[in-house]
């Protein structure tokens, strides 16, 4: 049975627009449209879109902070609005702009505090902080009060808060935003290793795509409220980034080279990148065409990012 | 609601955890601790300059209203130090922290009033405890088991209707953004209207006050029997003893009041 079910779910809002300078006007906006998915236990599923697209507001309806406007939604077994204090228990949470931390306290208090607010008896809080600190590398801050800390730092701490009571789900909101490199790798080693060794399901929205690609084996695209895309990461490659860019460095500068079933996007002195279909043209032959026509120096063949692969999903939707 | 049987327990947890950082800094905490105790006697001058010029308020003599200004000075120190960071609510929904309040395992009051406890705020207990001692020292109060019982449960019974009608109107922020000088017109002006007799005020004020925000059990009711005065307005002898029960049902009201602005809330989104 999936861990999480959302069946024809839609969230509208009463939002007051100025009408001239008094007068206002009600209008309802459908934030969420018509939305369904389920999500296996264990898994790690990707939310992406663009701003305003209605992510926040699904995770909200998930974690029982909105009440849906239709439809209906299972989390861990529970209705979330009429069950929410109980999926609190079952369920951790990280909003990657918010401070959920004691901000004046050492980081290791906040961690004490919560082990009371969860109720985590003291053996299993103990013994899973130990595995925090070991994987998350706390300890050179533990005693450091929140202010201090770097925000590298203050994500690790976040995401251990957010998971120490051994949520069955994890909703985290941008969990690498603003790190740097080597900090986005611990945290998402992290995530991959407490899915793997606990079973643990995570729910990201991200606009990092390399996340995706590291941690996702499926991703749910959302533009304008409604599911475009659902599924894995693979195919939507395959089904929309099936365009690939070949980058020549020729001999010397030339004007844009002419090829059957390929064009040049971009020109930059006697570089020039072109875009053609996997399917139907392979780099090599590409190549030759290329060398043919003009002195090769060098050459290099770019993948489909995920981001082009998302901007041309919303290229084809129609307004 | 869940098992609630803890909640004391971490109630005190939580508190002593604000406490510890707040006197991390000890000479800025024991300068506004300070000035907290300076505004509160203060507002006792204020008391004092009317006197000078009445000596009499509405049949009320000086030490008579320093009863009045003492249990309701106090209850109302009580309920600052317990929850005046109540006030910081309507920010907390602007900013949408609230979410996080509604993630974890616990009720959201709770979790406010645990959130931002400030220490400092024990010096305007202090002001309204001298007042109280003053006044007693200058009224001749036959004390008797049952005056003990109604002082000693004048005090609570006051700090639960004053945090009822706070948390009640701080409410106003679940539809309003700003809802903070709503309820604070309610909280501190009941406050300075609980301190003086309720018989010097009009009609319709009283019953207000009687009725809608029950000011009139806060102090003057308690007051009358501890005094074994006759009521000016001849209004019913029972009610010197309702203080308590008012209390628990503003109680009751506020909570319900609390619930339907978080309902409202998670329907109309943060």
């Amino acid at each position: 049975m999936p861990i999480i079910e959302v069946e024809h779910v839609e969230k509208e809002f009463t939002v007051r627009r100025p009408l001239g300078r008094l007068r206002r006007e009600r209008v309802r906006v459908r934030a969420v449209v018509d939305l369904t998915f389920a999500i296996e236990r264990a898994s790690i599923v990707g939310y992406i879109g663009p701003n305003g697209a209605g992510k926040s507001t699904t995770v909200k309806m998930l974690t029982g902070i909105l009440v849906p406007t239709r439809g209906r939604i299972s989390v861990a077994g529970l209705v979330p609005t009429r069950q929410r204090m109980r999926l609190a228990g079952k369920i951790g949470v990280m909003f990657g702009q918010r401070v959920q931390l004691w901000w004046d306290l050492p980081l290791v208090e906040s961690f004490d505090l919560l082990r009371h607010v969860y109720r985590v008896p003291a053996d299993r809080h103990r013994e899973n902080l130990l595995r925090f600190r070991d994987l998350l590398e706390l300890d050179p801050f533990l005693n450091t009060p929140v202010r201090q800390l770097s925000l590298g730092q203050r994500i690790r701490g976040e995401l251990t808060a957010a998971m120490l009571h051994d949520p069955e789900i994890v909703f985290l909101d941008e969990p690498t935003i603003g790190l740097d490199v080597i900090a986005k790798q611990r945290v998402r080693e992290f995530l991959l290793q407490a899915n793997r060794d606990r079973g643990v399901t995570v729910l990201l929205t991200t606009h990092d795509l390399a996340d995706i690609e590291r941690l996702c084996s499926r991703v749910l695209i959302l533009d304008r409220g409604r599911l475009i895309y659902d599924g894995d990461v693979p195919s939507l490659k395959s089904r929309f980034g099936k365009e690939r860019v070949l980058v020549v460095d020729l001999e010397e500068t030339a004007p844009p080279l002419r090829l059957a079933g390929a064009r040049v996007v971009r020109v930059e002195g006697p570089r020039q990148w072109i875009a053609f279909d996997g399917d139907r043209t392979s780099a090599a032959e590409l190549t030759g065409a290329v060398a043919a026509q003009a002195p090769l120096r060098d050459l290099t063949v770019e993948e489909p990012e995920i981001e082009d692969v998302v901007r041309r999903i919303y290229e084809e939707q129609p307004e | 609601m869940g098992d609630v049987r803890d909640l004391p327990e971490l109630y005190v947890r939580l508190v002593a955890a604000r406490i510890r950082a707040q006197l991390q800094y000890r000479a800025s905490f024991a300068m506004e601790t300070f000035g907290t105790l300076l505004v509160s006697f203060i507002d006792f001058v204020a008391i004092l300059v009317i006197f000078a010029n009445v000596p009499q308020l509405g049949s009320w003599s000086m030490p008579e209203v320093a009863l009045l200004y003492g249990i309701s000075g106090l209850a109302f120190a009580i309920t600052d130090l317990i929850l005046g960071h109540l006030d910081d609510f309507p920010r907390l929904v602007r900013d949408g922290n609230f979410d996080l309040l509604l993630v974890r395992p616990r009720g959201t009051l709770f979790q406010i009033l645990t959130g931002d406890f400030q220490l400092r705020r024990l010096g305007k207990a202090t002001g309204g405890l001298i007042v109280l001692a003053y006044a007693f020292s200058q009224l001749n109060v036959a004390w008797d088991p049952g005056r003990v019982i109604v002082l000693v449960l004048a005090i609570p019974a006051a700090t639960a209707i004053f945090a009822s009608v706070w948390i009640a109107t701080i409410c106003v922020a679940f539809w309003a953004v700003e809802g903070r000088e709503a309820s604070n017109a309610f909280s501190y002006g009941g406050q300075f209207l609980a301190q003086f007799p309720i018989n010097i005020y009009d009609t319709w004020l009283r019953r207000f006050l009687a009725y809608l925000f029950p000011v009139a059990f806060v102090a003057y009711f308690p007051a009358l029997y501890i005094l074994a005065k006759p009521d000016p307005l001849g209004l019913p002898d029972w009610l010197r003893f309702m203080s308590p029960l008012v209390a628990a049902l503003a109680l009751v009201v506020a909570g319900r009041v609390w619930a339907i602005g978080v309902r409202h809330y998670q329907s109309a989104g943060g």
